[in-house]
C-alpha cells in the first residue's frame, strides 16, 4: 500500500500535462515569464499601467483575427421567434441572425461564413468580455453600463419599448388599476428592473413571477398565472399572435421605457467596430436609395450617385481604408437584403414570424426612427 | 398394479400457480388486500383510458413529427448529414457484431433499435425529412446490424478485437463529425452545430469515458500515503461534491475562461464535457474508493508474496476486485450523468431538451403544444435511461453481484 | 525491506522509496500550485484590463430587481446582500420542506413496494421507475409547465375542505396564525417542551441506573400539558386564530400560500428524490436477516412491533448513509429551480451577475454557500450516523 505513489505521480503527471495541453497555446517557458511580471506587478501596485502593458495583442485584433480565421463568429440565440430561432432543417433564422449574415458577406462575400454560438442572457456579457464571440446580435438592449462593462455598441437596429399586455376580460383599460396584480417578466434583464421601477414610482404593489427564459414567461401568463405581462412591444406583439385566441389580449398603449436594441462588439479593435458599424449603415441606406437584394446588380449603373458611392462603383468611401472590398457592402445587400427586406422578411406583413408594423423602425424621411449617417 | 403404484409415488413438480389461485395469493389474500385491490384496479383502469385517449386524440404532435432531424441531431448541416449516418451504422454495425457473439441483453437492445428503425422507415406517412434516400438509409442499417450479427456469430473474430471496435469507433465518429481543415469532402462542422441527441450522447458517452480514469487516479490519490496527494484529493473531490452541478457548468463555461489566457478559446461544448466529467469523476472516486476499501488486505499481501510488483498488484488484484464490488453504484452513478447532461440547456446548449425547447419558442404556434413536446422527450429519456438501468441489472446478476440497492 | 534500509549505500537515490516519497510531493505541489497561481495570475491580468471589480462592495448596493413571493421581508430599493439572504433563505426552506416529505412518500413507497398486494407493488414499481430515469430538470417542466396548466384560473377556484383554495395563483391553505395573546402561550409551550425533555432524559437514566420504574413518558407528556393548558388560559383562551383566504381584488389573500413555483418545484422535487429514498429503504428492509423476523414473531411480537422494534433498527444502520448522499443531492438540486422561476441562491445570483455584472464574487458566494450547506449537512448528520452505529453496536 505504502508504495503506491508511482502510479498516482504517473497519472497526475498526465493529468496536468493534459490539462495544461488543452488550456493554451503557450510553449512552456512562457509560463515562467509570466509568473514574473506578476509578481512585479503586484508588488508595485501598479495594476492598470501594466495590464495596458501586459494585454495581449488578441482583443485588440479581432478584424484580423477574424479574417484568419474565414468566418465571423456570432453570439445569438435559437429561441427567440423573429430575432433569433431555428428551422426544420436547423439553419438559424431571424432579424439578429441576418445582421451577422450582413457581416459576413461584407467581410467575406460569402453570407454562410457565419458561426452562430447560441447564448443565454447570463452569459451574453461575459463573452463579449472575454471576445468569445465577434458580434454579440441578441437582442441586447444598449445601456449606459453594459456600454462600459461589456463592449462597443454599433448602431442600433430596433428601436423597442417595454409594454404591458393584458386579458381583454379583465376590463382594465390602463396602468392605473394595476395595483395588486401579478405580473409575469423575465429575470435578469432590464424588462425586470423597468417593472420594479414603474411600479415603485406610481405607488402600487404589485407580484412578480419570474421565469429565466422568455416562452415560460408567455406560457406562464396564457394559463392565467399572471394578470399582466411585461416586456419590449415586439416580443408581446409576437407572442401574442401565437395565442390560440391573439383577440382576447391587448397591448396596452402606454411605454414604460426605451429599448435600443443594438449589435454589440468586444472592445478594443476600433477597425472591426467600424466594419459593424458601416455594415449596418449600408443596410439602411440602402432602402432609404431603393437598392433591394434583387436589383443590386442593376443598381451598379443606376445614375442616383449616391447609390453608386454606396455600392462602392465609384470611388472609395472608407471601404478599402477597413480592408474591405470596394463591392463589400453590395455584397452584404445582395445576402439578406436591405434592411426594410430583412424586417418584412420576419416581422412584414407577409412575416414569417408574426406581423408587427414598423412604428419607430420606420425610415427617418417616413416617420420612424432609422437613421445612417450619408456615404461620402 | 406395480406400476400404477409406482406412479402415484412420484413427486410431481408443483404446479404453476392457477389464474384464479394466483389473483387470491397475490390480490386478495386478506381483507385489506381485497379492499385495495378493489380500490386501486377501476382507478388504475381510468388513468390508463385518459391517458390512451389523450395520446390519440387530445395531443397535437406536429411540433414533435416536424422537426424528427433537428432532435435527432441539432443544427448540424444537412448535405453533411451522411457523417452522423455513417457513425450511427458503424454504432449498429458493433451491435450486431457483439449480439452475434454475445447474445442476452445485446440481442433485446439489437432486436429493439432494429424494430423501430423498422418502424420509421415503413411509416406510412409523409413527412419531408423522411424522404425514400432516409427509407433507404434506415433499411441498410437494420441490413448493416445483420451483417454483423452473422460476422460475430459464425466467424471465430476475437473478443478482443470486438472490444476494440467498440473503441475505434467513437473516436473516429467523433474525429469524423468535427471534419478536417482545408477538406473539400468533409469540411470542419462546428460543434455549436451538434445538437438534439447526438449532444446528448456525446456528452454522455464522453463523461463516463473521461471520468472513469480521472475517478479512479482521485481514489487512489486520496489513499495516498502522500499528505499533499491525499489532500488535494480530498479537497478536490470533497469540493465538486459540494456544490451543485448547475454551478460547475456555470463555472466552466463563464468563469474558466476568465482564469485561462486571452487567447485561448476552448470549445463551448468541450467545457459542458470538461463540467460533466469533473462532477462525475468525483463521485465515482468516491464509489472506487469504497470498492477499494473492502479489498482484503490478504489479497495484497498474497500478491506481493507472489513477488508481483505495486503496478501489477494494483491493475491486477486490487483494481479488479475493487471496480466489481462498486459495479452497481458505478452504474447508477452513469446513469446519473446521463441524465444530469440535460442542465447544458442551463449554459445554452442545445442537447435533446435544448432543442425541444428551441422548437417550442421559435414560432408562437407551438407554445401551445408545450405540453405534447416535453412528454414525447420525458420517453425518450425514460426509454434511454430505462434501458442502461436494465443493462446494468443485467450484468450485475451475471457477474453474481448482490446489489442491495 | 529492513536488509535494504540498512545497507542505504548500495541503493541510487531514484530508488530509494523516501526521496522518491519527498520528490513526489514536492512536484505534485508544484505542478498543482504552479497551475492555480498561473490561474490566477491570468485571471488578474484579464480583471485588470476590464476594470473587474473584485470586492463584495456591490452587496450593499441597491438590487433593483423584485423577487417573487420573498420569505423574509423584500423590496427592491433593498440591497444585493439582502437579496442574497432571500436566496438563501429560500432555498433552506426548499430543501427543508422537501427532505422531509421526500423521506416521508419514499418510506410509504418502500413499504408499498414490500406490500404482499401485486397491484399496490407493481404501482410503487411504476413511480419509482418513473421518476428514477426521467430527468430531474424535465420533470420540473413536466409539474409546472404541463399539470399546473389544468389548474383552474383565480376566479373558478378549487375548494377542498378546509377550506384550501388551488388556483393558477398558487394553494391558499387556512392555516391557524397567533393572535396578539399568543405570544404567552407560545412561550409557556416552548418552555413546558423544554421541561419535559429534561425531565424524561434525567428519568430514564436514573430508571437504566436503578432499575426502578420511573414513569417517565407520561410525566413529560403531562408536563407539555400543563404548561400548554396554562398559557392557554393565560392569553385569554383563543391564541391562534385560523387565517382563512378570500378573494380581493386580483387574487386570494390572507392564509398561507405556496406559489405554483414553490410547489412545482417542492413536488417535482420531493418525489424525484422520494423514489431514490424508496429503493434505499427498501433494501435496507430486505436486507434484515429473515431469521430475526421469525424470531421476532416466534417471542410474540405483533407485526407492527417487529417492524418497529425488530426490522427498523437494523434497517436503519444500512439506510442512513445512503440516505445522507440523497439528502444532500436534494439540496443541491433545488438549483434548478431557476428554471421555472423560484428565486433561491443560483437564480439570486444569476441575476445579480447580470444586473451588477460581478461574476467572480457572486460565484464565489454561491459556491461557498453550496459548499457551507452540503458539509454541514453531512456533518450533523454523520454525527447522528455515528450515535446510531454506536448504539445498535
Amino acid at each position: 500500500m505504502h508504495r503506491k505513489f508511482i502510479p498516482v505521480l504517473a497519472i497526475l503527471l498526465t493529468l496536468t500535462i493534459v490539462l495544461s495541453a488543452c488550456g493554451t497555446t503557450t510553449e512552456p517557458a512562457g509560463v515562467q515569464t509570466i509568473v514574473e511580471t506578476v509578481i512585479v506587478e503586484v508588488e508595485v501596485e501598479v495594476p492598470a499601467e501594466a495590464a495596458v502593458e501586459a494585454a495581449p495583442a488578441a482583443v485588440e485584433g479581432i478584424l484580423s483575427r477574424v479574417l484568419e480565421r474565414g468566418y465571423v463568429v456570432c453570439g445569438g440565440r435559437t429561441d427567440l421567434a423573429g430575432f433569433g430561432m431555428l428551422d426544420a432543417d436547423g439553419k438559424n433564422l431571424g432579424f439578429d441572425i441576418d445582421f451577422c449574415r450582413a457581416v459576413a458577406a461584407a467581410v467575406f462575400g460569402d453570407a454562410e461564413a457565419v458561426e452562430v454560438v447560441p447564448l443565454t442572457a447570463a452569459d451574453r456579457g461575459p463573452a463579449l468580455q472575454t471576445a468569445e464571440v465577434d458580434i454579440l446580435s441578441r437582442n441586447v438592449t444598449w445601456t449606459s453600463s453594459r456600454d462600459a462593462q461589456w463592449g462597443n455598441f454599433a448602431n442600433v437596429m430596433f428601436y423597442d419599448g417595454q409594454g404591458f399586455m393584458i386579458r381583454k376580460d379583465s376590463g382594465i383599460t390602463s396602468t392605473d388599476e394595476f395595483d395588486g396584480a401579478t405580473v409575469c417578466v423575465t429575470s435578469g434583464t432590464t424588462t425586470q428592473q423597468n417593472l420594479a421601477d414603474f411600479f415603485r414610482q406610481n405607488g402600487m404593489e404589485y407580484e412578480a413571477v419570474l421565469f429565466e427564459e422568455t416562452p415560460a414567461v408567455y406560457g406562464a401568463y396564457e394559463d392565467g398565472r399572471c394578470d399582466v405581462t411585461t416586456s419590449d412591444k415586439s416580443q408581446l406583439a409576437s407572442v401574442r399572435s401565437g395565442f390560440a385566441d391573439p383577440d382576447a389580449h391587448i397591448i396596452l398603449d402606454i411605454t414604460i421605457s426605451k429599448e435600443p436594441l443594438t449589435p454589440a462588439v468586444p472592445h478594443g479593435d476600433d477597425a472591426w467596430f467600424d466594419v459593424v458599424k458601416l455594415v449596418s449603415f449600408a443596410l439602411i441606406n440602402a432602402e432609404e436609395l431603393g437598392v433591394t437584394m434583387a436589383n443590386v446588380e442593376e443598381m451598379k449603373s443606376s445614375e442616383n450617385i449616391n447609390v453608386l458611392r454606396l455600392l462602392g462603383v465609384e470611388g472609395d468611401w472608407g471601404y478599402t481604408d477597413l480592408g474591405l472590398d470596394p463591392g463589400a457592402l453590395a455584397n452584404a445587400i445582395a445576402a439578406v437584403g436591405n434592411y426594410g427586406e430583412i424586417y418584412d422578411r420576419y416581422m412584414g406583413p407577409e412575416g414569417i414570424s408574426f406581423t408587427l408594423p414598423r412604428g419607430p423602425n420606420n425610415l427617418w424621411n417616413e416617420g420612424g426612427l432609422i437613421y445612417a449617417p450619408p456615404v461620402k | 398394479m406395480a406400476i400404477k403404484e409406482m406412479e402415484q409415488d412420484i413427486v410431481r413438480p408443483p404446479q404453476p400457480p392457477g389464474l384464479v389461485k394466483w389473483i387470491k395469493e397475490n390480490l386478495f389474500s386478506s381483507v385489506f388486500n381485497s379492499i385495495l385491490t378493489v380500490l386501486l384496479f377501476p382507478t388504475i383502469l381510468y388513468l390508463l383510458y385518459l391517458v390512451i385517449i389523450w395520446v390519440l386524440f387530445g395531443a397535437n404532435w406536429k411540433a414533435v413529427s416536424q422537426f424528427p432531424l433537428l432532435f435527432a441531431i441539432g443544427q448540424y448541416p444537412r448535405d453533411q448529414i451522411w457523417r452522423v449516418g455513417f457513425v450511427f451504422s458503424g454504432f449498429m454495425f458493433m451491435l450486431g457484431i457483439s449480439w452475434g457473439r454475445w447474445s442476452g441483453l445485446l440481442r433485446s437492445i439489437a432486436l429493439a433499435a432494429g424494430s423501430f428503425l423498422l418502424l420509421i422507415a415503413v411509416l406510412p406517412v409523409q413527412n419531408p425529412q423522411l424522404d425514400m434516400t432516409m427509407r433507404i438509409y434506415l433499411g441498410s442499417t437494420i441490413l448493416i446490424t445483420l451483417v454483423g450479427y452473422l460476422i460475430g456469430n459464425k466467424t471465430r473474430l476475437k473478443n478482443a478485437f470486438i472490444i476494440a471496435g467498440w473503441f475505434v469507433i467513437p473516436i473516429v465518429g467523433v474525429v469524423l463529425l468535427a471534419g478536417f481543415e482545408n477538406s473539400e469532402r468533409i469540411p470542419v462542422v462546428h460543434t455549436t452545430l451538434w445538437g438534439g441527441l447526438l449532444v446528448t450522447f456525446l456528452l454522455a458517452a464522453g463523461g463516463i469515458v473521461l471520468s472513469f480514469p480521472l475517478g479512479v487516479a482521485l481514489a487512489f490519490g486520496r489513499r495516498s500515503s502522500l499528505p499533499v496527494v491525499s489532500g488535494f484529493s480530498t479537497v478536490f473531490i470533497e469540493g465538486i461534491r459540494g456544490v451543485p452541478l448547475v454551478t460547475l457548468l456555470f463555472m466552466f463555461s463563464i468563469i474558466l475562461a476568465l482564469f485561462l489566457p486571452v487567447e485561448s478559446r476552448i470549445d463551448r461544448l468541450v467545457r459542458a464535457l470538461m463540467a460533466v466529467t469533473v462532477f462525475s469523476a468525483a463521485y465515482s472516486a468516491e464509489n472506487i474508493r469504497g470498492g477499494l476499501q473492502a479489498v482484503p488486505l490478504g489479497q495484497i499481501e498474497a500478491a506481493k508474496a507472489l513477488g508481483m510488483g505495486n503496478f501489477k498488484t494494483t491493475v491486477f488484484i486490487v483494481l479488479p476486485q475493487a471496480l466489481r464490488a462498486v459495479l452497481p453504484a458505478i452504474a447508477g452513478q452513469f446513469i446519473a450523468l446521463f441524465k444530469d447532461t440535460t442542465l447544458v440547456v442551463i449554459i445554452g446548449i442545445n442537447d435533446f431538451l435544448g432543442i425541444g425547447r428551441s422548437i417550442i419558442n421559435s414560432d408562437p404556434e407551438f407554445v401551445q403544444m408545450r405540453t405534447e413536446v416535453y412528454i414525447f422527450m420525458a420517453v425518450v429519456y425514460w426509454i434511454f435511461s430505462y434501458m442502461m438501468s436494465l443493462a446494468s441489472r443485467r450484468i450485475e446478476s451475471t457477474m453474481g453481484i448482490e446489489s442491495n440497492l | 525491506m529492513t536488509p535494504q534500509k540498512s545497507d542505504t549505500t548500495a541503493i541510487p537515490f531514484y530508488r530509494d522509496e523516501r526521496i522518491l516519497k519527498i520528490i513526489a510531493q514536492i512536484v505534485s505541489t508544484v505542478v498543482i500550485f504552479g497551475f492555480l497561481i498561473w490561474a490566477v495570475i491570468n485571471f488578474l491580468k484579464a480583471a485588470d484590463a476590464r476594470n473587474m471589480e473584485l470586492s463584495f462592495g456591490f452587496l450593499k448596493e441597491a438590487a433593483g430587481f423584485p423577487i417573487s413571493n420573498p420569505p423574509i421581508d423584500y423590496e427592491p430599493s433593498m440591497t444585493y446582500g439582502r437579496a442574497f439572504i432571500v436566496g438563501l433563505v429560500n432555498t433552506l426552506l426548499i430543501s427543508g420542506v422537501g427532505i422531509v416529505t421526500a423521506t416521508i412518500v419514499g418510506t410509504l413507497v418502500a413499504l408499498a413496494r414490500l406490500s404482499s398486494n401485486w397491484l399496490l407493488s407493481r404501482m410503487a414499481l411504476v413511480f419509482i421507475e418513473f421518476h428514477r430515469n426521467i430527468p430531474l430538470l424535465v420533470l420540473l417542466f413536466i409539474w409546472y409547465f404541463v399539470v399546473f396548466s389544468f389548474v383552474p384560473p383565480v376566479k373558478e377556484s378549487l375548494v377542498w375542505p378546509g377550506p384550501i383554495f388551488i388556483n393558477k395563483r398558487g394553494v391558499y391553505i387556512s392555516w391557524p396564525r397567533l393572535t396578539d395573546s399568543g405570544s404567552t402561550f407560545l412561550v409557556l409551550s416552548i418552555i413546558g417542551i423544554i421541561a419535559a425533555i429534561i425531565l424524561y432524559i434525567i428519568l430514564r437514566k436514573r430508571r437504566k441506573n436503578t432499575g426502578k420504574n420511573t414513569y417517565y413518558t407520561p410525566i413529560s407528556i403531562g408536563l407539555i400539558l400543563i404548561f400548554s393548558v396554562a398559557g392557554w388560559f393565560l392569553s385569554g383562551g383563543s391564541p391562534f386564530q385560523m387565517d382563512i383566504p378570500f378573494l380581493k381584488g386580483f387574487n386570494y389573500q390572507g392564509g398561507l400560500r405556496l406559489t405554483p413555483e414553490f410547489a412545482g418545484m417542492y413536488l417535482s422535487l420531493s418525489l424525484y428524490t422520494a423514489a431514490f429514498i424508496a429503493e434505499v429503504v427498501r433494501g435496507g428492509i430486505q436486507a434484515v436477516n429473515k431469521g430475526q423476523i421469525e424470531a421476532a414473531r416466534a417471542v410474540g411480537l405483533n407485526q407492527m412491533q417487529v417492524l418497529s422494534l425488530v426490522v427498523m433498527p437494523q434497517a436503519l444502520r444500512i439506510i442512513i448513509p445512503p440516505m445522507i448522499s440523497q439528502y444532500l443531492n436534494l439540496t443541491k438540486n433545488s438549483s434548478l429551480a431557476l428554471a421555472i422561476g423560484f428565486q433561491e441562491v443560483f437564480a439570486v445570483g444569476k441575476t445579480t451577475i447580470n444586473q451588477a455584472g460581478r461574476a467572480v464574487p457572486v460565484f464565489a458566494l454561491i459556491m461557498i454557500t453550496y459548499l457551507s450547506l452540503s458539509l454541514l449537512t453531512s456533518f450533523i448528520l454523520n454525527i447522528y450516523n455515528r450515535r446510531i452505529q454506536f448504539v445498535v453496536r
